[in-house]
């Protein structure tokens, strides 16, 4: 089976809810939508206190290059636009609306009615996914347009759709490919259209047979979309292991994907550009799962943004000596420091974890054991890196390939000696990259 | 026969040591380094921790430069007592420069008690690294952190976190101003002030940004930049932006009117008297 070759590493999967249906979550009273959703600039809001804004209408408007547009999940009026507090403890402007009823913009096509034909032009369609604030739903929330905005000499060989969904606990694309599996083809087809591509290859972590046969069952007659199945594997999702895995092309050191022919997409992303592109809706929510090993109850929620994330909590029953609120996998989520936030585009799943499972075991020397070496799926050396993070010594960081690093944590994951290597490493990326900045800058 | 080859043996290489004797001799003397001599006496006489506090790139560095521009405008050490300075000067025949002493100052008081925590962290022990992922325990975006960078930073072991408040602690004996704590801290919480008249010092210790409301919700002794410690100084020392008040230490004539003007108890004032028993007004007279 397909898989990528240089480290890795085989965290419990805890797939507890991948049984649990898709929920609809109730319109909260009063919605909160940050401006900012999404990698880069913040949009610039377009509302005032006062107006009564419809479902999908925009918002915040996206004025920089990496930006991209915010709409109303919600109908009502707009309290105030404001800094609120987001789930790390930083003040981030929101648009505040007090919710009244579920009234839509009447531009979005709200009929239940699978649409199969594509009728817009490729320009339309990266057009549309632009209006529409598409942003990658794979976590990391890129403006997907951008990734389309090719220059005339690159050429997609590949389309690829990240199915894996490697990150232990999280099961909101499973549950997407097995009950809108329909959406998501129709989607990766003008995803298709958009990028060029002759051939579309989903790649599929072998731990979900049941989707594995739905999907191709569903494309036996679509010659060019591929399904093959993965070797579970973590972090087979990161991009440049997928690529290797499905293609067996190397992207090179600082590079992206397209460099080697590639564009990549989560299977999350193309059912959002199957809304935008055939019934013309904005990105207004996201598919969040619910869980934890000591839950008693799970799910997997299509929740509007805006939502705040306490009332989501409110609906399980939480379970004595919870010690973590994560907005996101164990790997690579972020423990959330504030409970009183808000869903934001990209948020795919709410961990909670017992006080054993999340206390971190106590910092002791290095062993030299190399486990974190044979880990790493970049072919870096986490130990080196850390301690030269940790030392301050920004070049020899960089020497070193520090910029390489996809902080999927497998390292720390990993390290007997419980030492923090992802966490230094990460601090000596956002520095190495500040003095490659700022050297380029000067020239 | 024995014999022979030993005293041989010992004869070709007592040859060799003194061809190679003599080679290195000439050769030391052709490629010698002319040095002042002086720049070696003054770099005995500083202290010789190497912690750049004067700018340059070490105390040797340091005493180059001093004796390449034989003066000391713009050239002082503030790790060296006023004693040494006056020695080196003495050394070199030029007239010595003494900068008034100054001192690190953690303009922040968010103890436990004051700013209790709402989370726990447990991450990596970096305040530029905890800085990255989270506002802080207290959910105060301004605070210190109390992870230590400052005290790894320090090369006069002035500065260690009191394991009680989680608060760093300066050592006023040890600590010369050379300010590596200062360039440290991610916060920019640490300042550099006069050492002052007797050591004592007013500052006002936070540097939070935000509207009172906000700040007084994380922590009960930020400042809510309210402006009546501006209004009563009478020497103007001390101006108010982004609802946060500061005091000019140049201005400052430590009379303390702010420090009993101040309703949250922000401004603190160090190694004064404690206050006689018939005032009643809190006088915040916590070592910083």
């Amino acid at each position: 089976m397909k898989t990528f070759k240089i480290g890795g590493i085989h965290p419990a999967e805890n797939k507890f809810s991948k049984s649990n249906a898709i929920e609809e979550f109730p319109l909260p009273k009063v919605g909160t939508v940050l401006l900012q959703q999404n990698l880069g600039a913040p949009s610039t809001p377009i509302v005032q206190k006062g107006d009564y804004v419809k479902v999908g209408q925009l918002i915040g408007k996206a004025e920089a290059v990496i930006c991209a547009n915010v709409h109303s999940p919600f109908s009502g009026t707009v309290k105030s636009i404001e800094p609120v507090v987001d789930a790390l403890g930083f003040k981030k402007n929101a648009v505040v609306i007090e919710v009244q009823g579920d009234e839509w913009d009447e531009s979005i096509d709200r009929s239940p009615e699978l649409k199969e034909e594509i009728t817009l032009s490729k320009k339309e369609i990266i057009d549309r996914i632009k209006e529409c604030g598409i942003v990658g739903l794979g976590g990391a929330c890129f403006p997907a347009h951008v990734k389309y905005m090719l220059p005339p000499d690159k050429k997609v060989d590949y389309l690829l759709v990240n199915a894996a969904e490697c990150e232990p606990y999280i099961t909101v694309d499973h549950r997407l490919m097995l009950e809108n599996a329909d959406k998501c083809i129709i989607g990766i087809k003008a995803l298709l259209i958009a990028s060029g591509a002759p051939k579309a290859l989903i790649g599929i972590e072998a731990n979900k047979p049941d989707a594995i046969k739905h999907f191709k069952e569903l494309t036996a007659n679509i010659p060019e979309i591929e399904i093959i199945p993965l070797k579970p594997k973590y972090p087979q999702g990161a991009e440049k292991q997928l690529i290797k895995a499905l293609t067996g092309r190397e992207v090179p050191n600082g590079k992206l994907p397209i460099e080697v022919g590639v564009i990549v997409n989560n299977i999350s992303t193309c059912h959002a550009v199957y809304y935008a592109v055939q019934k013309n809706r904005p990105l207004i929510e996201t598919f969040l799962t619910v869980t934890g090993k000591t839950l008693q109850t799970r799910k997997n929620y299509r929740v509007r943004l805006g939502t705040p994330v306490q009332e989501i909590l409110d609906t399980v029953t939480i379970p004595e000596g919870i010690g973590k609120v994560i907005a996101g996998g164990p790997m690579m989520g972020k423990a959330m420091s504030n409970l009183n936030c808000y869903t934001v585009k990209g948020m795919s799943s709410l961990l909670l974890m017992d006080e054993k499972e999340s206390k971190r075991a106590e910092v002791t020397a290095c062993l030299r054991c190399g486990k974190c070496v044979y880990g790493c799926p970049m072919g870096l050396q986490p130990v080196l890196i850390a301690t030269l993070s940790e030392k301050g010594r920004w070049e020899d960081c960089e020497a070193n390939g520090i910029m390489n690093c996809c902080e999927c944590g497998s390292c720390s994951f990993t390290c007997p000696a419980a030492r923090p290597l992802t966490d230094f490493i990460r601090l000596g990326k956002s520095k190495t990259g500040a003095m490659i900045r700022s050297r380029s800058q000067k020239k | 026969m024995h014999i022979n080859l030993i005293l041989s043996a010992a004869l070709i290489l007592g040859v060799i040591g003194l061809l190679a004797a003599i080679i290195l001799y000439f050769v030391s003397k052709a490629f010698y380094v002319h040095e002042d001599p002086r720049i070696d006496i003054v770099c005995d006489l500083l202290p010789g921790a190497n912690c750049g506090g004067c700018g340059f790139a070490g105390c040797r560095a340091m005493a180059e430069t001093l004796v390449n521009n034989n003066s000391m405008e713009g050239c002082s050490c503030p790790s060296a007592s006023a004693a040494t300075i006056q020695k080196i000067a003495e050394a070199l025949g030029i007239d010595s420069v003494i900068m008034e002493p100054k001192i690190a100052v953690v303009r922040c008081n968010g103890t436990c008690e004051n700013a209790p925590a709402k989370v726990l962290y447990d991450s990596a022990v970096s305040c530029a690294f905890a800085t990255s992922i989270f506002a802080g325990e207290s959910a105060c975006v301004f605070g210190c952190l109390g992870c230590g960078d400052c005290v790894k930073a320090c090369p006069f072991d002035a500065i260690a976190i009191n394991p009680e408040t989680k608060m760093p602690v300066v050592d006023e004996e040890k600590c010369v101003g050379c300010g590596k704590c200062v360039a440290n801290c991610p916060r920019s919480i640490i300042e550099l002030r006069l050492k002052g008249k007797m050591n004592r010092r007013v500052f006002v210790s936070c540097v939070n940004k935000e509207k009172g409301a906000a700040a007084k919700k994380n922590c009960s002794v930020a400042c809510i930049g309210c402006g009546k410690c501006a209004k009563v100084c009478p020497f103007e020392a001390i101006t108010v932006e982004n609802s946060l008040a500061y005091i000019d230490y140049q201005k400052c004539k430590l009379c303390r009117k702010c420090v009993s003007e101040c309703p949250t108890g922000a401004i603190c004032a160090v190694n004064f008297p404690a206050p006689k028993a018939t005032e009643t007004a809190e006088q915040p007279a916590t070592e910083n």
